[in-house]
């Protein structure tokens, strides 16, 4: 292909940094052209963030407000946390993507529609009862209207696509557009649409036409006279070899990575499919060649069963679900807790409860994994805060699952399952290494005989000799691992199971200040995917001239044992999270804090200017 | 503790019992099922260290417990799902799943169902005696309709399902029955249980001696057996009665068994149905017999193919790759900052 435009084309604005929305209908491909417009822009060196945000709807009908599918992201030279509060740039594909998401683009926004698409019938199914693009309803915003339908349908005619087929390349048309906007590459793209359609390269060839045909409609004389190329100069980060990853790609690298670094031979992920966690499944059924065995289990409960029944026989056991199926794993979670099994239990949280809205983002399972247990039943969490952390708390829960024998649940969410950023790849080699030990000494051999450290049982494999012995969900003699109904005895093993727990904080990193002082008037703390939003509302807070930190806790359960102490050293502490106050009230029950909290439950992330407006309200 | 090693001598019976003191009711029929599995043990001198009993939640749940092996106490119904993880794990591993008639048919039924439908390479020995026996005698769902119980004090409404039935419903391609009094055949049927590959089914008939005693005795009673049971063997004529005198046969132009006696009639031995273990259809047929049918006992089907766990790991050899994870990693577009 021809090499396109660099933004070094006079003419061109300068940003530093950008919002993009990409909607349509859930059939118009708009993930593939968020993906894909990520994969350029994180090739031309800026830092970004994204947000799929789609329906639960597989097929929603055509043209319906409910059926919108979404792809947002932000990108910059700046350091970008956030897929962005505002939107700059608005593609709608259709009436009812204008409708739902024309809210969040700023005023004097863009906003590039397909003329085409707005027909009567379509109008009339997003709830126009007039043409926007023909009253003044959009002078607030710049609107760049093209018939993209017959735009495409012309660039694509010589490949003799049938008028469906040529209608589904618009998306790569407004792709290509975009592109030129922004002066990227179509590079990948391109390389992209010939793996894809490899077997069909008519298809390939019409995308492709599409594509450069919207690039071309950018540079050429048809360009409108509002429609301005911009530079977004690359950002300033460390050197290395990147890549894009989702939350959900680097949680299965992560899990190879930790299984490596213990010396397990093998892992046995045994899962259910649920959204927005099948993902996992589906990635970690490729890796085959690296000890990984997948299971589709025949309900959520098998799937822990499977997963602790791996465990128990030497593997690395993993299990996944999201809020719904946790709840169904909570059985198999006792008797792991009850066997002292390392078992990883990965929670992509959505919201709820029941089956709430599958597709959109909350916090709201943290009581759930560190309480939401019959009897005391304590286990370690961890959360991750970005789709790249996701590696790191991985490998983390591991390692903490292996070292003290007990089952560990990792809280992402869909948000993060989905979200995509740029990553330094690590190399295998400076990763943490952890190998663990089976047990093969008959030698004064109990199951239950306790490490004096770490208070962790052994781990033995089915298939030593010698060391055959019972376990199970019934209480147990702590000096011979028999059971026991002993009062007595059932009060020392409630203490050792909670004490295990509780060593753990002897095991991890102090809590430190993300951004801030370790003292002053306000903090905020969060953990899991709100990261983002907080950092930068904390960033720009003190560049205010504010007196506020910012505290992520990745350590659910338990906490880091300083956190108590940190947290007291200022005179507020707020807690913004996506649920109705659940850290908060687990930071006011372990240190009887007057912790605050700030709540949101719409199913999407928090902006930046919330967070920031809450900090202000409390006049740090 | 004693190290098993390859010179070890011969293993006895005992050399599988556990050092547990065993805790079933006195007279409780899961004593002699005991006593069959470690004869079954010894006859195969299966090694102690590569066996695992994986049980869910019951009477019959308590079974591992007392044997020298490795051992997994679970949870109500799971035992199939957990079993099928270690399997996943270590397919070197001889698991036998130990489950009762609520454990493996209620909670777990639909375990049950997939492990079956799987074929994992697994003994399912499921205890059936027709009632909740750790939960102090509720009916169960192999109870027979009109059963008076604690939770059912005008009698059952509910008709029960046959356990063998249901297990070649769910595609078990090893269904065998047999009773917990019947120690020489019992013995014999989990020997064959553990020799087929896959997933083996055997339903043992068990006197709960508390809250369901004799409720087998029309089969089992010893002077009710010979005309109320059929033990089946492959290759040999379906014929049962003190002296071999009755036996069964297809009924001309129905698709339906029938009990005739040799001599009636005209009927002669040529009139009677052999049996074929690996035909599923007269697997169905046996499987189904209730009284006034004698109820048929010994391996029902036997149809043995490759088990799931070995096909999931000749499917992993075919995914072939570099298991490198820095290749992994770096396997899709990258780009590099300069420093």
């Amino acid at each position: 292909m021809a090499s396109s435009t660099l933004p070094s084309s006079p003419g061109r604005e300068i940003r530093d940094s950008v919002v993009i929305r990409f909607a349509g209908d859930s059939g118009d491909g708009m993930q593939v052209t968020g993906t894909q417009f990520m994969l350029e822009t994180a090739l031309a060196g800026n830092d970004l963030s994204t947000f799929p945000d789609f329906p639960a709807e597989i097929r929603a009908p055509a043209g319906t407000t409910f059926g919108v599918s979404a792809f947002q992201i932000q990108f910059g030279a700046v350091d970008v946390m956030t897929p962005g509060d505002e939107v700059d740039v608005l593609v709608a594909m259709n009436p009812a993507a204008l409708t739902v998401e024309l809210k969040d683009l700023r005023v004097g926004g863009t906003i590039i529609v397909d003329s085409a698409a707005f027909n009567e019938r379509n109008l009339g199914k997003a709830g126009y009862a007039k043409n926007p693009l023909d009253d003044d309803s959009l002078a607030p915003y710049q609107l760049l209207k093209f018939d993209i339908t017959k735009l495409t349908a012309d660039a694509v005619k010589p490949h003799g696509l049938s008028s469906r087929e040529a209608h589904l390349c618009r998306n790569m048309w407004a792709l290509g557009l975009l592109l030129w906007m922004y002066g990227r590459e179509r590079t990948a793209t391109v390389e992209w649409l010939k793996q894809k359609f490899a077997k069909k390269p008519q298809i390939a060839d019409a995308n492709i036409a599409a594509l450069n045909a919207g690039h071309a409609f950018g540079e050429t004389a048809e360009m409108p006279e509002h429609l301005v190329g911009y530079v977004v100069p690359k950002a300033h980060v460390r050197p290395g070899r990147y890549r894009t990853v989702s939350g959900t790609e680097a949680l299965a690298w992560g899990l190879v990575a930790g299984m490596r670094a213990a010396g397990i031979e093998k892992l046995v992920f045994a899962g259910y499919p649920i959204t927005p966690a099948s993902a996992l499944l589906h990635t970690l059924a490729t890796m085959r060649q690296y000890g990984v065995v997948t299971f589709q289990a025949e309900d959520e409960i098998a799937a822990s069963g499977a997963a602790l029944g791996a465990a128990y026989a030497g593997a690395l056991g993993v299990t996944s679900s999201s809020g719904p199926g946790i709840a169904l794993k909570t059985e198999m979670l006792g008797l792991a807790i009850a066997t002292e099994l390392p078992l990883i239990v990965i929670d992509s949280q959505r919201a709820g409860p029941s089956t709430g809205m599958p597709t959109k983002t909350e916090q709201s399972d943290l009581f759930q994994a560190v309480h939401g247990r019959n009897a005391d039943a304590p286990l370690a969490v961890i959360a991750a805060a970005t789709a790249t952390d996701c590696f790191d708390v991985a490998i983390e829960a591991v390692r903490i699952a292996t070292k003290f024998m007990t089952p560990v649940i990792v809280l992402s969410d869909g948000y993060l399952a989905h979200a995509a950023e740029p990553w330094r790849i690590p190399v295998e080699a400076d990763l943490p290494r952890f190998p663990i030990a089976y047990r093969t000494d008959p030698e004064g051999f109990h199951p239950f005989l306790r490490d004096p450290r770490t208070l962790a049982r052994p781990w033995v494999r089915p298939g030593t000799p010698g060391l055959e012995h019972r376990i199970g969900g019934l209480e147990k003699d702590y000096d011979s691992g028999h059971i026991s109904y002993d009062p007595d005895n059932h009060a020392r093993m409630t203490e050792a199971r909670a004490d295990k727990i509780a060593g753990i904080a002897r095991d991890i990193p102090l809590q430190t200040a993300t951004l801030g002082e370790e003292h002053g008037a306000l903090a905020l703390v969060g953990w899991g995917s709100t990261f983002g939003p907080i950092h930068q509302a904390v960033r720009i807070a003190r560049e205010e001239g504010r007196d506020v930190a910012h505290i992520h806790v990745r350590y659910m359960s338990p906490f880091p044992r300083n956190l108590g102490d940190l947290l007291k050293r200022y005179d507020r502490i707020l807690v913004p999270e996506m649920n109705h106050g659940q850290l908060v009230r687990l930071l006011r029950a372990e240190y009887l804090i007057p912790a605050e909290g700030l709540s949101k439950v719409t199913g999407k992330p928090f902006k930046v200017t919330e967070v920031l407006d809450a900090i202000r309200g409390t006049k740090a | 503790m004693t190290v098993t090693t390859i010179s070890d001598a011969q293993l006895a019976p005992k050399d599988y019992a556990s050092d547990q003191e065993v805790r079933w009711c006195p007279g409780c029929g899961d004593y002699a099922i005991l006593k069959a599995v470690q004869k079954a043990c010894a006859e195969l001198q299966v090694d102690r260290a590569r066996t695992v009993f994986v049980s869910g939640i019951g009477c019959a749940a308590r079974f591992p417990y007392y044997m020298s092996t490795y051992g997994f106490h679970t949870v109500h119904g799971r035992a199939p799902a957990i079993a099928t993880g270690i399997k996943l794990a270590n397919p070197e591993l001889d698991v036998w799943v130990m489950t009762g008639d609520g454990d493996g048919l209620s909670i777990g039924g639909n375990h049950m169902l997939h492990v079956l439908r799987r074929n994992v390479d697994l003994q399912i020995i499921l205890f059936n005696n027709e009632i909740y026996g750790l939960t102090k005698g509720q009916y169960s769902p192999t109870s027979r309709r009109g059963t008076r119980s604690p939770s059912t004090p005008l009698g059952s409404l509910e008709y029960p399902v046959s356990a063998c039935v249901f297990a070649l419903g769910a595609g078990a391609r090893f269904v065998a029955r047999s009773v917990d009094t019947l120690q020489s055949h019992l013995v014999g049927v989990l020997k064959r249980a553990r020799a087929h590959q896959g997933a083996s089914f055997v339903e043992i008939l068990q006197n709960c001696v508390v809250f369901n005693d004799a409720v087998f005795e029309h089969i089992t009673g010893k002077a009710e057996a010979p005309d109320a049971q059929i033990v089946v063997e492959h290759g040999q004529p379906l014929l049962f009665g003190k002296n071999k005198e009755k036996g069964l046969r297809l009924v001309p132009g129905k698709l339906e068994l029938e009990v005739v006696t040799l001599g009636d009639n005209g009927v002669t031995a040529a009139d009677i149905l052999v049996h074929d273990e690996t035909n599923r259809a007269l697997a169905q047929h046996l499987a189904a017999l209730e009284p006034p049918f004698p109820t048929a006992m010994g391996v029902l089907y036997c149809n043995p193919t490759l088990s799931y766990e070995r096909e999931v790991y000749a499917q992993g050899g075919a995914q072939k790759g570099p298991a490198d994870l820095d290749v992994l990693l770096r396997k899709e577009r990258t780009w590099v900052v300069e420093g």
